[in-house]
């Protein structure tokens, strides 16, 4: 009913929900920040990890997932509210923009929105808020740019830099301990591509067994496959040839095409040809004078013994992404007709050795010295598949970062050092500014701030007493100063070789404060009635 | 339900399954519909204007979207009241004619209906209102014509343009970008405009939203942008000066639309017709390569033999590209789009400077750009932002913007925002309803107050106080005699709008009100509803 008395007529659907004004604002809030806090405790080098366990009956202990990585935990969460939903989101973002920093990202704007609170109770226009953290937002930035710093791509400092910057990615991980080890792996891995940002060269095979210091960086490239009996195990100097071909047999690809006949005989015709027109494709085949024959499609017997006779070795069955590595790796195309032999010098790939490999238990094919040297493959060992799937995820977050860096090739101090210096850019900048818009400003400032605070927090150690120190070491001008999270004091981030890399940062800083502002904007909260779904 | 009865005091049966039917007459009905209009009119109006907030959405699915949007808001709300859809119409029907002031038309029919209660509520009869209103809108519309101004949209490198997508864009999350996403829209608008015919078709701006950087890495592409890569992953990523074979076929062997059975009996049949396949293959590939084509497009997908043999034929191949692209690419490029392999010649083949693969972030997601097209048609708006519900509002406010370029260069003529036009007709309507001597005089006067009502929502939703405000902007227009004395949204110490240069274009005012005016009339003649009861 209104005020008048008037009944009011139902507009939207039975179930649909429609919250306005301040309830609208504090249910945003209040998932925002929820999300945030959740995986706040996973940031910086002393964070913790979560485990997450699937829903649905039958599951609940054989998929778990032990992660650090925040992408990773919000992904998989399954929350309701709409505010948290953008946080999610924006985290998968930065996860697939720049592959880190997906903690930060969702942190960063739930601490803005927990500022943006405070200001709305003290009666501040939403609007106002907002211009304030433009402005803030573009002063940040200024000052991430005007701090970070560029190194020749050939240079040892670079090479050095990517060092540093593997080490502190890999340094909030389950890794940390072997993180000298695994940066150096990640820097060869990614220096290998040599400017390509393509990671499909860098493959990552992860087995069971052994000791994480187990794992290493191959110069070759590592096919999950096994070689068709009765082949040759080894082959020096191979030509390989990769097709994507039917290898069973020959679908008669015209439509509207049957086989009738009318007697025995005639099949027995029908089978011969078949199997001669399967003679003739491996005959055609055999023209281009391969030494292997890798196939995506599966071979039948028949056509593997007539290849097997020729002397050559067969690898059935690659994946689709394995044989366009092969590809890549050994300069082969791909082929799927085979009428042109004379052209067998471009497409057969090339590379010194094709061996059976074990590793544990499992066989492998290897290939080395390819013609194309940038494929590499990285094996992880590790005691379970849990802690294999999260060195995967912490591999792949360095690598990301690396080849963002060798795009971008700017860096910035770590160890909180450019939260703080933004921080402190727009603090200066909120001095100046006129109006309302000043708190703002400082909200923004005092938000990102937090995000020190809690790598602090995170560690254990006093973070009031270390952020401020941190603040007084910065304004007495040393620009390399950081958290030291060893010894849980304010020490030189170039002493320490901590370094990031700024694409990162700005990403998680404009994503952040985009959607913080988006959030903010929003008076008004529809919510649909939920589709039914019929229970199968 | 009322029911009658007959002289033995059985109860009529008029309606089919009347038990189950609920039904509202008079007065009940009018005063039902106005408000579930109203609810839907209230949800908007603070939405109105540059400082206007937004709504957050949240599908059946749980998918969530935030958005500024008029029409998109009302479509979303899934509105099950039939009354409040009409207004959901309304929206959609200024989204579709103008493509601008979608929430500005929601809340002016809102104004209106809230006049048009107290009206009922004196005892004047729904149609009176309703004539009355109709001539008041009359009266506003032949004001609005008279208080527009022409503006050069040629003059200083198109400024009035950008400052017309500047105004649209005002209100929205990008707002912070409005000046570059303004020129983004304004040269994308010029780019494909027939100022001759003053005519824009909008099919030829594509826009492609990808999720990642920042909404200021938004730019514009001369060019066409493709979410598809090539077949075949060792094909050339780079074709200049490219002849694009554009095909509605596949590349695969006929399939007649009537039945039919090949029956292979013999051996030798089959040997013949695995022949002839073959053959298929190569006449297809021959025939593309023959016109001098040296990049096919295709509708439709084609197998691994068919794309292996283009990869020999060095051939660069891209299949599953949607219909609406291929339209594009053939307006772009001047190509005829062919439908079967034996009509490719030469002249139907498009041209285009180059035709590259682009990669976007870690996740190695391309996209081909179709740049230099023969006939430059055809652009791209590229926009990012760092998650989708920003990027798809910003394509919603894109989109807005281009709408009012669109309907600028149609139409040069142009009003001032900030309220200040609603001021102005509402001053002339209350002037006009002063020499009618009717009954309809209640609701003409009641119409210039529902538009004064437009200012006082927009100097709530700035944070001022709407009476003071509005009433010293009326002052003003009448002391001066200038209808460009609105509200000053911005604090930017002037309530001129002519000096805050806030355009909005005269087309779509006047719809705005016509199109308002008339739901409102429509609800007001509603008097019965009968509906299941369940409903």
């Amino acid at each position: 009913m209104d005020i008048v008395g008037n009944v009011l007529p139902q507009v939207l659907k039975d179930e649909a929900t429609e919250d306005k004004g301040e309830m609208a604002r504090l249910q945003s809030f209040v998932g925002a920040i929820a999300v945030a806090d959740l995986v706040k405790t996973t940031l910086g080098p002393k964070g913790m990890d979560k485990i997450l366990k699937p829903t649905g009956p039958g599951q609940e202990m054989t998929h778990i997932t032990v992660t650090n990585d925040g992408a990773t935990i919000l992904k998989s969460m399954y929350v309701e509210n709409p505010a948290a939903k953008i946080l999610i989101e924006i985290s998968k973002t930065q996860d697939e923009e720049v592959g880190d920093g997906t903690t930060t990202v969702a942190v960063l704007a739930g601490e803005l929105l927990r500022e943006g609170e405070k200001l709305i109770q003290k009666r501040i226009h939403p609007q106002h808020v907002i211009a304030g953290w433009r402005i803030a937002r573009d002063v940040a930035l200024k000052r991430l740019r005007d701090i970070s710093t560029e190194n020749d791509i050939n240079s040892q400092e670079f090479h050095d830099d990517l060092v540093k910057i593997a080490r502190t990615t890999l340094s909030s991980k389950l890794i940390t301990t072997d993180r000298d080890y695994f940066a150096d792996l990640c820097v060869k891995a990614v220096l290998r591509l040599k400017g390509s940002s393509n990671l499909d060269y860098i493959q990552i095979i992860k087995l069971p067994g052994g000791t994480i210091r187990d794992s290493y960086l191959d110069d070759g490239f590592i096919l999950k496959k096994q070689i068709t009996i009765g082949c040759k195990r080894r082959i020096e100097n191979a030509k390989i040839l990769v097709a994507n071909t039917a290898m069973d047999y020959d679908k008669i690809k015209i439509y509207g095409t049957k086989v009738k006949v009318n007697s025995m005989d005639k099949v027995a015709e029908i089978e011969a040809a078949e199997k001669e027109k399967m003679k003739h494709k491996v005959d055609k085949i055999l023209k281009y004078q391969p030494t292997v024959f890798v196939n995506r499609q599966l071979i039948y017997n028949y056509p593997e013994q007539l290849l097997a006779d020729s002397g050559i070795t067969v690898i059935e069955h690659a994946d689709f992404e394995g044989m366009e590595r092969v590809a890549a790796a050994t300069g082969a195309e791909i082929l799927s007709t085979f009428d042109a032999p004379e052209r067998s010098q471009q497409v057969l790939g090339h590379c010194d050795l094709i061996e059976e490999i074990m590793i544990g238990e499992e066989k492998m094919i290897k290939f080395t010295g390819c013609k194309k040297n940038e494929a590499c493959t990285i094996v992880l060992r590790g005691a379970s598949t849990h802690i294999l799937d999260e060195v995967d995820r912490s591999i792949h977050d360095a690598l990301c970062v690396l080849i963002t860096t060798v795009k971008n090739k700017r860096v910035v101090w770590g160890g909180g050092n450019s939260e703080m210096q933004m921080a402190a850019a727009c603090e200066e900048e909120a001095k100046k500014v006129q109006g309302k818009q000043a708190f703002a400003i400082e909200a923004f400032a005092r938000a990102l701030r937090q995000i020190p605070t809690i790598i602090c927090d995170n560690g254990g150690y006093d973070s009031a007493e270390l952020i401020q120190n941190f603040k007084v070491e910065l304004q007495k001008g040393n620009q390399t100063c950081g958290l030291n999270m060893i010894d849980g004091t304010i020490g030189n981030m170039n002493e320490l070789g901590v370094k990031e890399c700024l694409r990162v940062k700005e990403q998680a800083l404009m994503a952040a404060s985009e959607a913080a502002e988006l959030i903010m904007r929003v008076d008004n909260i529809v919510k649909c009635a939920p589709r039914k779904r019929e229970r199968a | 339900m009322s029911l009658a009865f007959d002289d033995y005091g059985r109860p009529y049966i008029i309606l089919r399954d009347q038990g189950q039917k609920k039904r509202m007459k008079g007065l009940e009905a009018y005063k039902s519909n106005i408000l579930a209009a109203k609810a839907v009119a209230n949800t908007l109006s603070s939405s109105l204007g540059p400082k206007g907030m937004d709504k957050m959405l949240v599908s059946p699915d749980g998918d969530v979207s935030v958005t500024n949007d008029g029409a998109t808001i009302v479509e979303k709300m899934e509105i099950q009241h039939p009354t409040a859809k009409l207004l959901v119409e309304l929206s959609q029907s200024q989204d579709a004619e103008i493509g601008d002031g979608t929430t500005g038309v929601v809340v002016l029919a809102g104004k209106l209906l809230e006049q048009a209660l107290t009206l009922l509520d004196k005892g004047i009869h729904p149609l009176k209102i309703s004539d009355g209103f109709d001539r008041a809108c009359d009266v506003a519309i032949k004001h609005l014509e008279t208080i527009s101004e022409e503006i050069d949209i040629q003059a200083n490198e198109h400024e009035a343009l950008i400052q017309a997508a500047c105004t649209a864009l005002g209100s929205k999350v990008v707002s912070k970008r409005k000046r570059e996403l303004g020129k983004i829209a304004v040269t994308a608008v010029l780019d494909v405009a027939d100022l001759a015919r003053r005519d824009v078709n909008l099919d030829l701006i594509k826009i492609q939203t990808k999720t990642g950087g920042s909404v200021e890495d938004t730019r514009l592409i001369s060019g066409i942008l493709i979410d598809k890569d090539m077949s075949h992953p060792q094909m050339p990523k780079e074709v200049n000066d490219a002849k694009i074979c554009l095909l509605t076929c596949p590349f695969e062997p006929p399939k007649p639309k009537t039945k039919h059975n090949i029956n292979i009996s013999s051996a030798e049949d089959y040997k013949k017709l695995y022949q002839q396949e073959q053959q298929y293959f190569i006449d297809m590939v021959n025939l593309v390569k023959a016109s001098g084509a040296n990049i096919a497009l295709c509708q439709w997908g084609f197998d691994d033999e068919a794309n292996h043999l283009l990869l020999q034929n060095e051939l660069p191949a891209v299949r599953w590209v949607s219909g609406t692209d291929v339209e594009l690419i053939a307006m772009a490029t001047g190509a005829r789009i062919i439908p079967r392999f034996q009509e490719i010649t030469p002249e139907k083949l498009g041209k285009a400077g180059c035709v590259k693969e682009v990669q976007f972030g870690t996740s190695n997601e391309r996209m081909l750009v179709i740049e230099n097209c023969q006939c430059t048609k055809a652009v791209t708006i590229l926009i990012r932002g760092g998650s989708q519900m920003i990027v798809d509002e910003a394509k919603r406010s894109i989109h807005d913007a281009i709408c009012v370029i669109r309907n600028l260069i149609k139409d040069n003529r142009i009003v001032y925002g900030g309220g200040s036009a609603e001021l102005a007709c509402a001053i002339q309507v209350l002037q006009y309803a002063d020499e009618v001597s009717s009954v309809e005089q209640y609701a003409i006067r009641s119409f210039a107050d529902a538009l004064e009502g437009i200012p006082c929502c927009l100097a709530d939703n700035c944070g001022l106080n709407p009476i003071t405000s509005v009433a010293q902007a009326k002052s003003r227009q009448l002391k001066e005699n200038n209808p460009r004395i609105g509200i000053d949204c911005m604090e930017l110490g002037t309530t001129d709008m002519k000096e805050q240069r806030i355009y909005e274009t005269l087309s779509s005012k006047k719809q705005q009100i016509q199109l308002a005016t008339q739901v409102v009339k429509m609800i007001l003649k509603i008097d019965d509803v009968i509906a299941p009861d369940d409903y």
